[in-house]
């Protein structure tokens, strides 16, 4: 996660900036550092010295001048080197072929929306590898529904803030496929630590076969004994308060799309696995898993808990 | 006036009983002893927002570790910013200003006596009210909780939908009531050091200390009253329906980070200006040569002044402000390093030259350049925008400022008690016992704060309870767990040594350090009246005019 293994432009350019300005504070530490040490090494109170004051000096106009001007002239250099890449950044223009996800920060998760699709995901961002020679960049909307948060894959690109009643920008274009991982930057109450990001950057192909995948609505899938039990559990509870399953009556808001969980490789914002035996602890008792989560505890019997896990494995 | 003390004092035989030692004290308006109680509140205070700060290590020593809960967590994180900024940097540094600039520019007291009483006392109510939120933050349902909005309290974490109960109320109140505190004793401040200067002392004469305090208390006019309206804002909200900075209902969220950024990036200065002029009282004497180029220093510190006022929204590089916003505030936030740089130069030039004698101050300001230099130049890196985007809101940021607060401050700190102690009780602190609490601070804060950095370049974020092991943060945390103890075996040191030195120190007669200072020309501790017949000054270092009568200042300033 270290922010000198960019893989993307704008991580890229970031890194080529700070190596410039450590360049110099570097510089200008060695200078200080060296000529203070030389100072409290060379005018150190001795015996032979210790009879008399030193020469009294009150400064010097020539010497002000020296170190007032010198480090002006670095300002100016340090300044002219961020104002371009801020602007780089920045003001990137957005081609017509960039994808856009809307990403929107919950208390303690992440929920992504693909416009273009029709696709409402949460916690694993999938995008797009971008080809240097066919740039196929994301570019990201960031809403928050409650308080502050801040989207953050250090690998990716630096952080913005998802701020309520504003829009934020940010976009990357992945020069390599795998798995980034990040996690919110900004407190945001109780489990702003386990608020974590898994982002997933695939090939075009796999990108487009996940996208389909994911607009297939969930009831089709719901076949053996069980999954049909827990899928009643699930309807009446209050499950459907805040969550939703896309082709059946639950429609909630407050929680992720559990539409297709199972594509999922964790659950509970990347605090635990996605396994039967995490599900089924994370059912019976959020706080076991993340202490302050909004999920309530539902206190459901064990012969529920089982019929509900095995729904939630259905939701392929 | 202070002949009737003397006489009240020669008529009296028996010793005060404690009652009446104890009602002396809270009733006091000599500037020296609200000094005392300024600076004995906020080593309370220190105390405290340190354990904190050890609970939030122990927490973080390994990962998922469950010492505490993330409530309880994010509790400590939120008390020991907020009290270590509120109530103990600043009173501490109120009450240094208090003790030394009245004494420094030959004055009996501060321009306003009461209203330095009064100010004492609501930053001290202000401190209590906060701990009191242990117990009644909660309100009506009694299981009490301290505030968990994090000391920069943004909203809308603050609005009665996510923060409900008393707990963010006790943090608004004590922040407002230390804010009024904190303006009363700025204009005492003010009014006394340009109103009370003994003749002579022209302002090109005063001491960098006053100088500088002068600084100081002007920022405090400026920086902490946008504060004060943000609190009574917030509890508009709160309370009366207002919408200020409920985003729910239309309000700002970026309103309110102005706000406390306008007050929270001049109040970094605020602390370290104070630290600045220890450090220019200090160092030149334990080089035996006046500060190097004093007209220059008081313009960098002017300087600072005005230009810390205009960068306060490089705290805001992630927000999402237009490239326009972040390119101004990443040149201001630069140009400030460098009057800042050249206060570092100028003290370099003090030494140069000079008889360097390593007495536990000089130690603990040796220090100081050295951090502070470090502080300043990881500041210059997130001036950098871009770079901030990657280093901000993660340790990076933690190592940085408490590189600042820790490395530059309270070194600074440290060097003003071994330095002014003898003269605030009459006693030397133990030297060999400040090597060992210097020796031990340093090595425990490079083990803290060094490692911190990487922490944030590794991707850790900030105030985060716990964290996922494998990351490259593991190892780290537990360096930088084992560094907080030894910091906090150094302070035990240091508080030992401030109390046991107060009956067993040597006794320090008027002027230990061949000082040259006007405070080293009256007794140890200082009479009430501080000086029998008010001194008359001819140059920046009086005493040694005094003690150089065939070479004085005098003749080339």
């Amino acid at each position: 996660m270290s922010i000198f293994a960019p893989a993307s432009t704008p991580a890229q350019s970031i890194v080529d900036l700070s190596m410039f300005v450590l360049g110099i504070t570097a510089v200008i530490f060695i200078v200080v550092a060296t000529l203070l040490v030389y100072a409290i090494v060379k005018f150190r109170a001795t015996p032979a010295n210790a009879d008399r004051e030193p020469a009294q000096v009150y400064g010097s106009t020539q010497i002000e001048l020296a170190w007032t001007i010198i480090p002006v002239l670095i300002v100016i250099v340090l300044f002219a080197a961020t104002a371009r890449v801020i602007h780089a950044i920045q003001d990137a223009p957005k081609p017509p072929t960039a994808l856009e996800v809307t990403v929107i920060g919950h208390q303690f998760w992440w929920e992504y929306r693909y416009p273009a699709f029709g696709i409402v995901t949460a916690n694993e961002l999938h995008i797009p590898v971008s080809d240097p020679s066919r740039p196929k960049p994301t570019f990201l909307k960031l809403l928050s529904a409650d308080t502050d948060h801040s989207f953050w894959i250090p690998q990716l690109a630096g952080k913005t803030d998802l701020i309520p009643n504003r829009i934020n920008e940010l976009w990357m274009d992945p020069h390599r496929t795998g798995i980034f991982l990040g996690q919110c930057a900004q407190y945001c109450g109780t489990q702003h630590a386990k608020m974590l990001q898994r982002v997933s950057v695939d090939t075009a192909e796999e990108f487009d076969a996940w996208v389909r995948a994911q607009q297939q609505p969930a009831v089709h899938a719901v076949r053996d004994e069980s999954a049909v039990a827990g899928r009643r559990v699930f309807e009446t509870t209050a499950c459907i308060n805040c969550h939703a399953i896309r082709g059946t009556v639950a429609n909630g808001r407050f929680g992720p799309d559990l539409t297709h969980l199972m594509s999922r490789a964790t659950i509970a914002s990347g605090a635990a696995e996605n396994t039967p035996e995490n599900l089924r602890v994370w059912l019976k008792d959020p706080d076991a898993i993340k202490p302050g989560s909004l999920m309530p505890a539902m206190k459901m019997t064990d012969p529920e808990l089982d019929a509900l896990v095995g729904y939630m494995q259905s939701l392929r | 006036m202070s002949s009737d003390v003397m006489a009240i004092h020669s008529a009296r035989v028996d010793a005060p009983t404690w009652g009446e030692t104890l009602h002396g004290w809270v009733t006091t308006v000599d500037h020296k002893r609200i000094g005392l109680l300024y600076i004995l509140f906020a080593l309370l205070f220190l105390v405290i927002a340190g354990s904190e700060a050890l609970v939030i290590r122990i927490q973080l020593m390994y990962p998922h570790n469950d010492f505490v809960s993330p409530q309880v967590f994010n509790r400590m994180f939120t008390m020991h910013g907020t009290t270590m900024i509120f109530f103990v940097a600043m009173p501490i540094l109120f009450g240094f200003g208090n003790y030394l600039a009245p004494l420094m520019i030959g004055a009996r007291d501060m321009a306003f006596p009461r209203l330095n009483a009064f100010s004492f006392w609501l930053s001290a109510l202000g401190g209590f009210l906060l701990y009191f939120s242990f117990l009644g933050g909660s309100g009506l349902y009694g299981a009490g909780t301290a505030p968990d909005v994090g000391w920069w309290a943004y909203a809308p974490l603050t609005a009665r939908a996510f923060s409900p109960g008393s707990s963010a109320d006790y943090w608004t109140i004590a922040v407002l009531v230390s804010g009024f505190g904190s303006v009363g004793t700025a204009i005492n401040l003010l009014a006394t050091i340009v109103c009370m200067r003994c003749p002579g002392m022209t302002l090109n004469r005063m001491p960098l200390l006053a100088w500088l305090f002068l600084t100081m208390a002007a920022m405090v006019l400026f920086a902490v009253t946008p504060l004060t309206a943000a609190q009574l804002m917030l509890l508009i909200d709160r309370y009366l329906g207002g919408h200020f900075f409920d985003t729910q209902a239309g309000g700002s969220a970026t309103l309110w980070m102005h706000f406390f950024w306008i007050f929270g990036h001049p109040e970094v200065y605020i602390l370290i200006i104070p630290c600045f002029a220890f450090m220019s009282e200090i160092i030149p004497v334990f080089s035996r040569k006046p500060i190097f180029g004093y007209p220059v220093m008081v313009a960098a510190t002017v300087c600072i002044a005005f230009v810390s006022m205009s960068v306060w929204a490089h705290h805001m590089f992630t927000i999402g402000m237009n490239s326009y916003a972040n390119s101004f505030f990443a040149i201001t936030t630069m140009a400030v390093g460098v009057p800042t740089g050249i206060k570092i130069f100028n003290w370099l030039g003090t030494m140069w030259g000079g008889r360097i004698q390593f007495k536990t101050p000089m130690l603990f300001s040796i220090g100081f350049l050295f951090q502070f230099l470090i502080a300043g130049l990881t500041g210059v890196m997130m001036a950098s925008a871009p770079f901030d985007w990657q280093l901000g809101l993660s340790y990076f940021v933690v190592a940085h400022f408490h590189y600042i607060i820790v490395g530059g401050i309270l070194f600074a700190l440290f060097a003003a008690f071994y330095y002014w102690y003898p003269k605030v009780t009459g006693r030397m602190m133990s030297e060999p016992v400040g090597k060992l609490h210097f020796w031990l601070f340093v090595i425990g804060f490079h083990l803290t704060f060094d490692p911190m950095h990487f922490a944030g370049l590794f991707g850790m974020p900030r105030r985060i309870y716990t964290y996922e092991p494998g990351r490259g943060w593991d190892a780290i945390n537990l360096i930088v767990s084992i560094g907080a103890f030894i910091q906090a075996a150094g302070v035990l040191v240091f508080v030992a040594n401030l109390i046991l030195s107060y009956w067993k120190g040597a006794r320090a007669g008027k002027d230990p350090w061949d000082g040259w200072t006007l405070e080293w020309s009256v007794s140890s501790p200082p009479p009430a009246y501080n000086f029998a017949t008010i001194p008359t000054v001819a140059s920046r270092r009086p005493l040694w005019d005094l003690k150089h009568p065939e070479d004085p200042d005098s003749r080339y300033e």
